[in-house]
């Protein structure tokens, strides 16, 4: 039981991890309706501007941790919004309008660009940082088992909410999201009544990638390496999260994700640790089978 | 057929210059955390470097890089309009032309890799790099079936590829099968791997197949990987026997009682026979595999696949099964892909997961859509140009896959289409009210 509760634990903050990536996908996905492959990477190229940060504030002295937690985020944010912006402009608004697989394959492309790119300017070898947060709250103490929750996986969990709640509240409640909401259902009618569709679309790149850079920097802080491959496998688990949840949905991302990070860590704990990608994937397609738009998806109407 | 042209606003030198300092600036603010800081292991903790002389290079050659491609970019369209100003040719004209361009293309590719081994014979590099390409062309001829004709976005290829490999490998290690006998064998595991894949996912639409399929890629990866008794896990397997020259082997000496292919025929033994054997072999086979297709195409199968890429709802209407058709295209495009594996195992005596990643099938879906969709040809142009990128790349070895991302990059975004982007109709109207028709248009 106490074992259980601590595998729930890992599983959400994972889970809150995989959800701050999917949103990035499944907004992109939403508002133009291409897979955004280079998005996994964008997170990896966060994960490595918050690596140089904790290295910088490290040799500046800084040592109160809710400075350089901030300091890491902002720089972090700054940095990986250009890159989504200079992402998108580059690579698929140009694209804008052909087949549906030539974004597909220039998006495939970058995220081979990006990774070598990292690769070779940062080097290619793990990149360890010291611990940033340590210790946490003894929750249940049994004598087999103690369940613990670290402050990192609390920071984690309360940062992800928080993000949730003030992310609902934009699209929802202020002009852009109400502009990003029209250019989703028709671009060239939210065009015609004075949208800036293209800026709608590069801010949507620019949040999606500010989301994946506070996943990024979280990665960090939670697992302390970082490596120029990490964006594969997470952005891979994060877009299955997202159609998982139903693509296109905010409130489906997030639980995708969430659903996501508790199979994996209940599979890898109870069964065959080895095999938690393939529980991953196969639960995908079980849901997929049985509800071919995801969990909290609208079913597509097509009209002829 | 005359269309309004409008001259574009011609930048003015300020214009341009503004311009790329834009550039220029973003190319700053994007080096700054990946160029211009690193971070290096000192003594087991990480410590800041700085890289600002190379970032002020890189954003220098930003700038003047971004005022070149600008005036490139924009003479480049000046000529384009004078010249379609000038002409009188008609859209038709023009894609009959660059039709008859393909084939011409075509027969010059096919007479230059019949020629390429007797002209290389001694070369083993080319030879070798050649057998690549083909290899890369077959999977890109296979895959195509999948996603140029039937339109289905398949993300995992590379599982079908993985299968045929692993089919042949575990066959001729543990039954003794030979390459002939192995081949079609593997070719059906794979086709019922496709089938397998295939059935319960094809009613989902585009893009929920194409992670599905990524997913399956990897779920058979991960299991190559972990089922050691069957794959032997990440060592992969070894020794795995060459094919026979009708078996005739290309070993120094034959065991008891057989004949080297170089007894035979009476030749001073070489290691280059059995490349180019191997050259031919897939030659002979990718040339099948591009007959069986163009056939396929005008068969009623092949016309359903192309009618299910253009409209799925109107092939419903039409009475036609759309399941069973994206089947049958899943299950052709799988056993391709599977065929390709056998050789590749066969080639290579030796295979492991490692060989079996998702950049390969985001290779050969790039080859596909690079060289454009539905495009025989097309591929053909991509595959050459996909593996002898990073092959040129090998004196810089570092760069090499980063200048393979940026290529792909750069080869969609000016060629959305493809390469070849032109598609062959299948079906063509009486020539006679295409020709009236193309006259009215003009």
């Amino acid at each position: 039981m106490a074992y259980a509760l601590q595998q729930l634990i890992n599983g959400l903050t994972l889970g809150a991890m995989y959800g701050l990536i999917a949103i990035g996908y499944t907004m992109v996905y939403g508002i133009i309706g291409m897979i955004n492959f280079a998005h996994g990477d964008i997170f990896m190229v966060s994960a490595f501007i918050a690596v140089t940060a904790f290295t910088l504030l490290a040799a500046a002295d800084v040592t109160s941790v809710p400075l350089a937690l901030t300091f890491v985020l902002i720089v972090s944010i700054f940095f990986t919004s250009a890159y989504g912006w200079a992402v998108e402009r580059t690579a698929y608004r140009p694209l804008r309008g052909s087949t549906r697989l030539a974004p597909l394959i220039s998006a495939i492309g970058m995220s081979i660009l990006l990774q070598n790119t990292v690769q070779l300017t940062q080097g290619a070898r793990v990149k360890p940082i010291p611990p940033v947060i340590e210790g946490g709250i003894e929750l249940w103490n049994t004598p087999a088992f103690t369940v613990q929750i670290g402050w990192s996986q609390l920071l984690i969990i309360v940062t992800t909410l928080i993000l949730m709640v003030a992310f609902t509240w934009m699209i929802t409640q202020t002009p852009f999201g109400r502009q990003q909401r029209a250019c989703e259902q028709d671009r060239t009618m939210a065009a015609l009544l004075g949208v800036n569709v293209d800026r709608t679309i590069s801010f949507t790149f620019m949040l999606g990638a500010a989301l994946a850079a506070v996943a990024g920097v979280m990665v960090t802080v939670y697992y302390g390496v970082v490596d120029f491959f990490i964006g594969f496998l997470a952005g891979i688990k994060a877009f299955t999260a997202a159609v998982l949840g139903g693509i296109g949905s905010l409130p489906g991302a997030m639980l995708g994700g969430l659903l996501i990070g508790l199979i994996e860590s209940f599979w890898a704990a109870y069964l065959w640790p080895e095999y938690k990608d393939v529980a991953t994937f196969g639960i995908l397609c079980l849901v997929l089978m049985l509800r071919p738009s995801g969990l909290l998806g609208r079913p597509e109407v097509e009209k002829v | 057929m005359s269309a309004v042209v409008f001259a574009r606003h011609a930048m003015t030198p300020a214009e341009r210059l503004r311009d790329a300092s834009w550039v220029a600036f973003v190319g700053l603010i994007l080096g700054i955390p990946l160029i211009g800081l690193t971070t290096v292991d000192v003594g087991g903790k990480l410590a800041i470097e700085t890289r600002f002389g190379l970032l002020a290079a890189a954003v220098v050659a930003v700038f003047f890089g971004r005022l070149l491609l600008r005036w490139a970019v924009d003479q480049a369209r000046n000529r384009k309009l004078d010249r379609d100003r000038a002409s009188t040719a008609t859209a038709a004209d023009r894609a009959r032309g660059t039709q008859k361009l393909v084939s011409v293309l075509g027969w010059l590719a096919l007479g230059a890799s019949i020629a390429l081994p007797i002209a290389f014979s001694d070369n083993r590099y080319v030879v070798d790099t050649a057998t690549t390409v083909l290899i890369y062309v077959m999977l890109g001829w296979g895959l195509n079936v999948v996603v140029g004709l039937a339109g289905l976005l398949d993300l995992g290829y590379v599982a079908f590829y993985a299968v045929g490999a692993y089919s042949y490998a575990l066959l001729s290690t543990q039954f003794g099968w030979s390459f002939w006998e192995a081949l079609p064998v593997s070719g059906a595991i794979a086709a019922s791997f496709g089938i397998l894949l295939g059935y319960p996912i094809l009613r989902l639409r585009g893009d929920y197949l194409a992670i599905v399929t990524l997913g399956f890629g990897e779920i058979i990866r991960i299991i190559l990987v972990n089922w050691t008794e069957l794959s032997g896990g990440p060592n992969g397997i070894g020794s795995i026997p060459r094919p026979s020259f009708f078996g005739l082997e290309f070993t120094r000496s034959a065991p008891e009682g057989q004949q080297t292919f170089a007894d035979f025929f009476g030749l001073e033994f070489s290691a280059m026979h059995r490349l180019i054997f191997l050259y031919y072999l897939i030659l002979v086979l990718a040339l099948l595999t591009n007959l069986f297709v163009s056939r396929l195409r005008k068969l009623p199968v092949g016309r359903a696949w192309e009618a299910l890429r253009e409209d799925e709802i109107a092939c419903q209407a039409m009475g036609m099964n759309t399941t069973n058709i994206k089947l049958s295209a899943f299950a052709i495009g799988a056993m391709l892909g599977g065929f390709a594996g056998v050789f590749f195992a066969a080639r290579q005596g030796f295979i492991s997961p490692e060989s079996f990643v998702f950049t390969e099938s985001a290779i050969v879906l790039a080859i596909v859509v690079l060289g454009g969709m539905g495009s025989q040809m097309g591929v053909v142009l991509a595959a050459t140009l996909l593996v002898l990128i990073p092959e040129f790349g090998r004196n810089f070895s570092e760069y090499r896959m980063l200048l393979f991302g940026l290529a792909m990059v750069l080869i969609m975004v000016w060629r959305p289409g493809g390469l070849l982007a032109h598609r062959e109709p299948t079906l063509r109207l009486n020539p006679l009210v295409q020709d009236a028709g193309a006259k009215e248009a003009a």
